[in-house]
């Protein structure tokens, strides 16, 4: 029962898109002959395609509202699917075992391209989750959060270049010195919140890319340090391939070290006071939780698995330079935590693994991938403004009824 | 017997305003003590000075916590002002709204537990029992207020009159000898106005706790209260007994105005 009203609305909705994609799409110049092509037929493909396409998004629409009202009437029906993954022991046990033994034989079934690209997603999934803590729980809008990132790569290849440290060590001293970056910066900003401290952050990070790009004598400046050795086992040296395989499992270790900790903080006396400094400055305050110490604790901490992260990117690309670390690479951490639901930390796996996995994937559509990825993440926030997987919290919530039940 | 709070010739100056000059108020232990004056007469801002949220122009405050030595509280910030004792609700609700009701108080108890970062990622024997603990304390606190019925739910879910009790709830897991009430009666109806009379009594009676507060609503004022302060534009115009304050020339002209035929 399509209605005359809504098909008017399409009809312009199309209208208005071949007008928009007039210029792009249908004129060519050509410049070696000196002629302009009209591409009409190109005009008719868009019309009709919009003229659907909007249909489509008008349903997805309505039954998203569907969904709200009927969640507002209380009638919440069953529990989402990933939330009673966490609930259910029989459900919980084999996702585990099944993400386990995937994770486990990844690098062996695929090939090394993909265990590559995989490399960069468990990055993510840790700068994500180190991000999360500062932006998810804290509330602190951080725009610089590509510094810490920065620093942790830096002080590996530095250390290195000049006292041949090692891999090892130097992740404790990356993580470290990411942790002392994130005091540095967070006292400056105590007093800051919302749009200011997203300026301020913003201006951190590009302080520190740009002191990386100009400081030859410290840094390299842009030609970046070459050569930084992978993470060793005792001395061995492995080919290519295996070490690899090698970064795989290391880093496969640090991302669930890194949602252990993670988890616990979320659920401890200072993640409570996290979350309370997000929700209200002034209550939080006014009930006894210490302000600056919070603060000072979000970011040294959050900083530190960027720090860490860094050190893990320095080793497995062994080469860097300040090009790594620009406001996109920011932007994309922040994107990661947003999308993939801020506050919780599947969902910031899941965000890193399809931001990361997404445009990798639709190199397939070569020019158009990025047009495609954007178009993703629009939709994405369209109907699912709160992330992909929200408010794991409730989780912690039930565990906390079963206490108090006993 | 030192009064449990003392505040000596409090001013506060924002730019040109003075919301508040030279009042002096005293809470004794186990009173009912209530602020009230016109909208705009600076009861508010009076809460806020001496809890630390603003800095007063002039003037000194004192606490005395029962058991304790006679301490200043000038200049403290307001977290530690709530660790030394005194704990307030606000005007405008200001909970945690997409936190669980446990755990809006469990924020409450966070002053008086000492779990560290380390700690709650090794989650050794002593961060658990406190943990267990808090969990235990404020769920108890909750069935106090009569609250416990809606343990798991977000704050911002619950009924008005809800989130009012629950805010005295948190601020009563703070341990305080002395509870700063902001209009705690403001939009509710009758019943939950009486009840909130029972409640406040009750805090009073079986925890010991000492009131000051700040309402609007007369009858609840003057059934509650041992002794009332009135302030308007910034200044004390009476105290007393309840009885005294209804037949205060002074008072009933704040509040009615001048008769202009007088």
């Amino acid at each position: 029962m399509i209605k005359m009203e809504e098909i008017k609305k399409s009809f312009f909705v199309s209208l208005w898109f071949m007008f928009l994609t007039f210029p792009i799409m249908v004129i060519r110049v050509n410049t070696v002959e000196n002629i302009i092509q009209w591409r009409w037929e190109r005009m008719i493909f868009i019309g009709v395609g919009i003229f659907i396409l909007s249909f489509v998004w008008r349903y997805l629409i309505k039954r998203k509202e569907l969904g709200i009202k009927k969640a507002e009437a209380g009638d919440i029906g069953k529990i989402p699917l990933a939330r009673r993954i966490f609930e259910e022991r029989r459900i919980y046990i084999p996702t585990l075992i099944v993400i386990a033994v995937f994770t486990i034989s990844f690098p062996f079934v695929f090939s090394m391209y993909q265990t590559t690209i995989m490399l960069t997603a468990l990055i993510y999934i840790m700068c994500g989750l180190g991000l999360n803590i500062v932006v998810g729980l804290a509330g602190l809008l951080d725009l610089g959060y590509v510094a810490f990132y920065a620093v942790g790569a830096y002080s590996y290849a530095l250390l290195n270049y000049h006292f041949g440290v090692s891999f090892w060590f130097a992740l404790p001293i990356g993580a470290g010195i990411g942790f002392c970056f994130g005091l540095l910066l967070g006292y400056p900003v105590l007093r800051l919140r919302g749009d200011y401290l997203a300026i301020v952050t913003l201006g951190f990070g590009e302080i520190v890319r740009l002191i990386l790009e100009n400081w030859n004598a410290f840094s390299f400046g842009p030609s970046g340090i070459a050569n930084i050795p992978r993470p060793g086992f005792f001395g061995i040296k492995f080919s290519l391939h295996s070490a690899t395989i090698y970064i795989y499992f290391v880093m496969v270790a640090l991302v669930i070290f890194t949602i252990f900790v993670v988890t616990r903080l979320q659920n401890s006396r200072l993640g409570r006071a996290w979350i309370a400094l997000r929700e209200d400055e002034v209550a939080c305050q006014a009930m006894g939780i210490d302000k600056t110490k919070t603060k000072l604790t979000a970011f040294a901490l959050g900083a530190t698995w960027a720090g860490m992260a860094g050190v893990l990117f320095a080793a497995k690309t062994t080469f860097i330079n300040p090009a790594s670390f620009t406001l996109w690479e920011s932007i994309f951490f922040l994107c990661v935590v947003v999308l993939g639901g801020m506050g919780s930390v599947t969902g910031v796996i899941f965000g890193a693994l399809v931001l990361v996995l997404l445009p990798e994937y639709l190199r397939v559509f070569s020019e158009y991938r990025i047009l495609l990825f954007g178009a993703v993440l629009v939709i994405m926030m369209v109907f699912r403004p709160g992330g992909i997987i929200t408010n794991v919290r409730r989780t912690y919530k039930f565990e906390g009824l079963g206490e108090n039940n006993k | 017997m030192e009064p449990i709070l003392e505040v000596n010739k409090l001013t506060m100056q924002f730019g040109g305003l003075r919301a508040l000059e030279n009042l002096d108020l005293d809470v004794n232990e186990g009173e009912i003590v209530a602020l009230i004056g016109p909208n705009g007469a600076g009861k508010t801002t009076f809460f806020n000075c001496i809890t630390g949220i603003h800095q007063p122009t002039k003037g000194d405050m004192f606490i005395s916590p029962p058991g304790k030595k006679r301490k200043s509280i000038n200049g403290l910030k307001p977290n530690r002002v709530t660790e030394r004792g005194m704990a307030r609700t606000f005007q405008n609700i200001r909970l945690f709204p997409n936190m669980t009701v446990l755990e809006n108080v469990m924020i409450g108890r966070h002053c008086r537990m000492s779990a560290g970062i380390l700690g709650a990622i090794f989650r050794g024997k002593s961060t658990v029992s406190e943990e267990k603990k808090v969990i235990e304390d404020s769920y108890t606190m909750l069935e106090k207020i009569g609250l416990a019925e809606y343990v798991n739910e977000l704050a911002m879910n619950l009924p008005y009159g809800a989130q009012r009790r629950l805010e005295i709830a948190r601020a009563m897991a703070t341990e305080p000898f002395l509870l700063l009430l902001d209009e705690p009666a403001a939009g509710m109806n009758v019943q939950e106005t009486r009840d909130l009379d029972d409640l406040i009594i009750r805090i009073r009676d079986k925890e010991g706790i000492s009131i000051l507060l700040i309402e609007h609503d007369m009858k609840l004022v003057m059934s509650l209260s041992d002794r009332i302060f009135v302030v308007d534009y910034g200044k004390k115009i009476a105290q007393g007994t309840p009885d005294e304050i209804q037949n205060n020339p002074a008072v009933i002209k704040a509040y009615l105005g001048e008769d202009i035929d007088a």
